[in-house]
């Protein structure tokens, strides 16, 4: 059915002499639908989809997960030497770590050195067993994007900040919100699912390629080529 | 408000519009659309490669005899690339294909991956887990009833070579338990080995310096195809620091005479006669070194023995192979062969080398012979670019093995395969006599018992029904093999060894003249499956055994004995990961050779078989007799050895069966070479499916029309036709040792056939 037959319905009712008839005492005895009424139920349509899409729909397409062990970067921060890179190094041939493995954890960590929960948690479930915690990666990218630590935060001289946020001052680790569909974290594709409006200040930036050519457009003056991140 | 069917169908429809028209204004469609395309990327089943710390651990590669140096690179300790390694003496970096992709060998599904015994007929692929205490108790409970029933001689041990610690174990095992018969595969090095024997006195690995040589001739053999070292080989292609110019002599345009300056095409089988023809030439027209043939050699000229009785000389002999004579048998025109002499002779680095193909088949001690005396003619023995002998190297000591009288009487028996007995005294090993020896024994077969580890005789043995015959006679078949190969699939029990990158172990090569290099292959992994190293495996079984041999085993494991063997050496090779030793001889030594005239022998006098007591020593051209009759088989065919694919006891690795043209394998079928004329006198066109049927089998191919083969020659490559491994492998095109059989020298017992009289049928 188009608009068409919409426009035909409402021309014949709008005659001349029934200008102030009430729509529906027309539409009630015969089986002829009234304009209004099929407006409203497009319009039902369309606002119940546009609720579902903007509310619903990012609730259903995430589901909530926490950290293993509530990890308190803060407190890390203080007692380290180096800042992030303590434990989020770079190793030898440039390339870089990531997540610190378990090996890097034990040199303080072979017991348990305060009686915080989460530290005894951490000591007797990980460390004892000499299990890798499964910790929830809220950067990981897919496979097939190449992406250089070294190029950004030696080569540009970036700061961890201006990508991850201030999430080296976080005494608690937040929410994750992995997408069901791919498995990544909602901070790729970023909080807003409308990816309009900056992010929050101390927030992690979106990381879709977008947001990779954006940058690099507005540093670089170039978007860059595609072979730069799918090798 | 009423609603009727029309007006829900109106409303209805009205809702679904206003929500497919609400959805675009939604972030739901064009979220989900990228979502979707993530999600794609994210199948199970698409390879992800590793990500993490990346680290490099050299090693050595141990699946051909080459001993390349190798770079593996790991990441987060998993293997994931295999590189050469750029500083090793042997391969500068340089690797094959085979070596490149060894991961496969690693990771594929041919892998045995736990002790297996035979639970259904043999070779059906019926098995049944055991652990190893079950299998090793059941292998040694037989080894042990034969040795109680006195037969410790029935026991055999078929192994891929007799160089390094491993072999030497599994000796050592033969040894303490009685039994002579430790057998390797011969190869062309045998036969090179032996013709270095009986000219030069001098028992050791032939070494060509193929490097510093300037001018090569190779009779067949396949430089750039996987001869030699290989790794070594490929070097002699790239950055060359003397020009040289290889000429490559084969009846088929192979890779390596396609990138050799010349190439000659010659009769199949015929090296022997265009050998010594080029040394009639030399000869006649004086080009020899004078110096080494007077000063350093005997049997040049005519002579007389002690007896009184007066024998030709070498020079004598060449008289006979005018280049109008050798033209006739070779099918080279006298001219090529005079030109092709007198470069030789004239070049400042000569070298002559042999071994067709790959080097797998032996092939003639004349021809060798041949070869030797024409090396020696322009005066390149022990000398750089020269051939030379590098005695097998005492780098790795272990004490005497004291034997029991049961051991005692079982190694006074001769072996089973005849070698070094008086028929072929100068011969080690003969593997391709085996099945016949088997199959013609009266009553109970004279093996009892075989071990198979690093070999893979029921693919490799050329006959391979005459082989399976014989198998089926010996009452316990054991393999040590990590890959579920043919001989594994036809074993009682498999005791799997790790794969090679698991495994601890020497590794010594024969490198350029006089030099000796001893890699350590270590493992870059933890074995992946419940694997045992085969020296672990010797040592438990001999432990088991007890008495004697138990005590010839004092070590705990492979890796204490390696340590003591090694003794001071072990450290330094444990650090470089390689040592090298240098057996070069001060110069007049080099040239003081260990036969009874002290001289090089251009008369092998040591050559002392039946048939040449009476006749002469001398290398001759005799035609080697190949099967089947001329009426019945009107074309001869020929293997021939790619680098592409592997005809040795390990397969291709899939990623090998990749790179092959399809022009050799099309789906699974296997194309066989013709030349054009030949196949237009048969009626047959390119991509016809043909029967070929030799005296030895019969197998379907396809017609592939190929120039570079001579007419009524037809070819088939090595590799190909496996029956086990698995299905990335296995009935791909077809076993050229189905269709050729061997045919034993009568000087040395070793296998010369070069091909088989065969038959095509379009079908």
């Amino acid at each position: 059915m188009s608009s068409t037959d919409q426009n035909q319905t409402v021309s014949t009712e709008a005659a001349p002499d029934s200008v102030n008839h009430e729509p529906e005492t027309h539409a009630a005895p015969s089986s002829k639908s009234s304009g209004w009424v099929v407006f409203m139920f497009f319009m039902i349509g369309v606002v119940g989809s546009l609720l579902s899409g903007w509310i619903l729909f990012p609730e259903l397409l995430y589901s909530k997960k926490t950290q293993p062990i509530d990890f308190n970067h803060a407190v890390h921060l203080d007692n380290v030497s180096d800042g992030c890179e303590s434990c989020h190094y770079f190793r030898d041939d440039g390339s870089f770590a990531g997540m610190p493995d378990l090996n890097s954890c034990i040199d303080c960590h072979e017991e348990a050195q305060t009686d915080d929960p989460e530290e005894i948690k951490f000591v007797d479930e990980y460390v004892t067993p000499g299990i890798e915690v499964p910790w929830l990666n809220h950067s990981k990218q897919p496979d097939c994007v190449f992406f250089s630590h070294s190029a950004h935060v030696i080569g540009a001289d970036m700061s961890c900040e201006s990508c991850h946020g201030d999430i080296g001052t976080s005494e608690h680790t937040r929410v994750y919100e992995e997408n069901r569909l791919t498995g990544y974290s909602r901070d790729i594709w970023g909080h807003s699912i409308s990816r309009l409006g900056k992010p929050k200040a101390g927030d992690p930036l979106p990381m879709k390629m977008n947001d990779c050519a954006k940058c690099h457009k507005e540093e670089t003056g170039h978007k860059g080529a595609c072979f730069q991140c799918h090798k | 408000m009423k609603i009727d069917r029309r007006s829900f169908l109106t409303y209805g429809t009205a809702l679904v519009l206003g929500g497919a028209a609400g959805s675009m204004l939604s972030p739901a469609p064009w979220k989900l659309t990228d979502d979707v395309a993530i999600w794609t990327q994210n199948w199970p089943w698409t390879p992800v490669p590793e990500d993490g710390e990346v680290t490099y651990k050299p090693s050595v590669c141990t699946l051909c005899p080459g001993g390349c140096g190798i770079n593996v690179r790991l990441v987060n300790g998993r293997p994931v690339k295999i590189k050469g390694l750029k500083d090793h003496p042997v391969n500068k970096g340089s690797l094959c294909p085979m070596g490149i992709s060894g991961l496969q060998y690693l990771y594929g599904p041919s892998r045995v991956t736990s002790p297996l015994k035979r639970e259904g007929k043999r070779g059906e692929g019926k098995w049944k887990k055991v652990s190893w205490e079950e299998a090793l108790a059941a292998v040694t409970g037989k080894l042990a009833e034969l040795r109680a029933n006195g037969r410790p001689q029935s026991l055999a041990c078929i192994t891929g070579s007799d160089q390094g610690t491993i072999p030497n174990l599994i000796g050592r095992f033969l040894t303490a338990y009685g039994s002579p018969n430790y057998i390797r595969a011969a190869t062309a090095q045998d036969a090179i080995e032996q013709a270095i024997y009986l000219t030069q006195g001098k028992q050791g690995t032939p070494v060509p310096d193929i490097e510093n040589a300037n001018f090569i001739i190779s009779f067949g053999s396949g430089i750039l195809d996987g001869w030699g070292l290989p790794g070594r080989m490929f070097n002699l292609y790239g950055n060359q620091k003397t020009p040289k110019k290889i000429i490559q002599v084969e009846p088929r345009l192979s890779d390596t005479a396609a990138k050799a300056n010349q190439w000659i095409g010659i009769n199949p089988g015929t090296e022997t006669a265009l050998a010594l023809g080029l040394a009639h030439v030399i000869i006649k027209e004086s080009l020899y070194n004078k110096d080494f043939v007077e000063n350093c050699a005997f049997g040049f000229d005519e002579w007389t023995d002690e007896n009184g009785k007066t024998h030709d000389g070498f020079a004598t002999m060449a008289k006979g192979y005018t280049p109008k004579k050798v033209s006739q048998i070779t099918g080279i025109t006298p001219a090529k062969i005079k030109s092709l002499a007198r470069a030789f002779a004239r070049a400042s680095k000569p070298i002559a080398i042999n071994g067709r193909g790959h080097g797998a088949i032996p092939g003639s001690i004349d021809e060798s012979l041949a070869i030797q005396s024409l090396n020696a003619l322009v005066g390149n023995i022990n000398k750089t670019g020269g051939i030379s002998a590098i005695p097998d190297s005492n780098y790795a000591k272990w004490p005497e093995v004291n034997i029991d009288e049961i051991a005692s009487k079982g190694m006074q028996q001769p072996r089973i395969d005849g070698a070094g007995s008086e028929q072929f005294p100068n011969t080690r090993f003969l593997l391709n006599r085996l099945p016949e020896i088997i199959n013609s024994a009266q009553g109970e077969s004279p093996i009892q018992a075989l071990l198979v580890t690093d070999a893979n005789p029921m693919y490799t043995i050329p006959d391979t029904t005459a082989t399976k015959k014989a198998f089926d006679r010996i009452p316990l078949i054991v393999s040590f093999s990590p890959y579920m190969d043919e001989t594994a699939s036809y074993a009682d029990y498999i005791l799997p060894n790790h794969s090679y990158l698991e495994r601890l172990q020497d590794v010594p090569v024969a490198v350029g003249i006089s030099r000796q290099v001893i890699s350590l292959a270590q493992p870059v992994i933890q074995p992946a499956y419940d694997t045992k190293h085969v020296g672990d495996t010797f040592i438990h079984m001999a432990k088991s055994l007890g008495g004697f041999i138990s005590k010839a085993f004092p070590w705990d494991n492979y890796e204490g004995f390696l340590k003591e063997a090694l003794s001071d050496q072990w450290r330094k090779l444990k650090k470089k990961g390689m040592i090298e030793i240098d057996h070069t001889l001060p110069e007049p030594m080099a040239y003081t050779f260990n036969t009874v005239s002290t001289k090089f022998e251009f008369y092998p006098t040591a050559r002392n078989s039946a048939k040449q007591k009476e006749d002469s020593a001398l290398p001759a051209y005799t035609p080697v007799p190949i099967e089947g009759d001329t009426q019945r088989f009107q074309l001869v065919l020929i293997p021939y050895d790619s680098i592409r694919l592997v005809g040795g006891y390990m397969a291709n690795a899939p990623f090998m069966t990749k790179t092959v043209d399809d022009t050799v394998l099309k789906k699974q079928i296997g194309l066989l070479e013709i030349n054009p004329t030949t196949a237009r006198g048969l009626g047959l066109k390119e991509g016809n499916l043909a029967l070929l049927k030799t005296p030895k089998g019969e197998a379907t191919v396809k017609v592939h029309l190929y120039e570079g083969i001579m007419p009524g020659i037809i070819a088939l490559p090595r590799g190909l036709g496996h029956t086990a491994y698995s299905k990335y492998l296995a009935d791909k095109g077809c076993n050229t040792n189905t269709l050729i059989g061997s045919i034993e020298d009568p000087a040395s017992g070793l296998d010369m056939a070069w091909g088989i009289r065969a038959k095509l049928t379009r079908i």
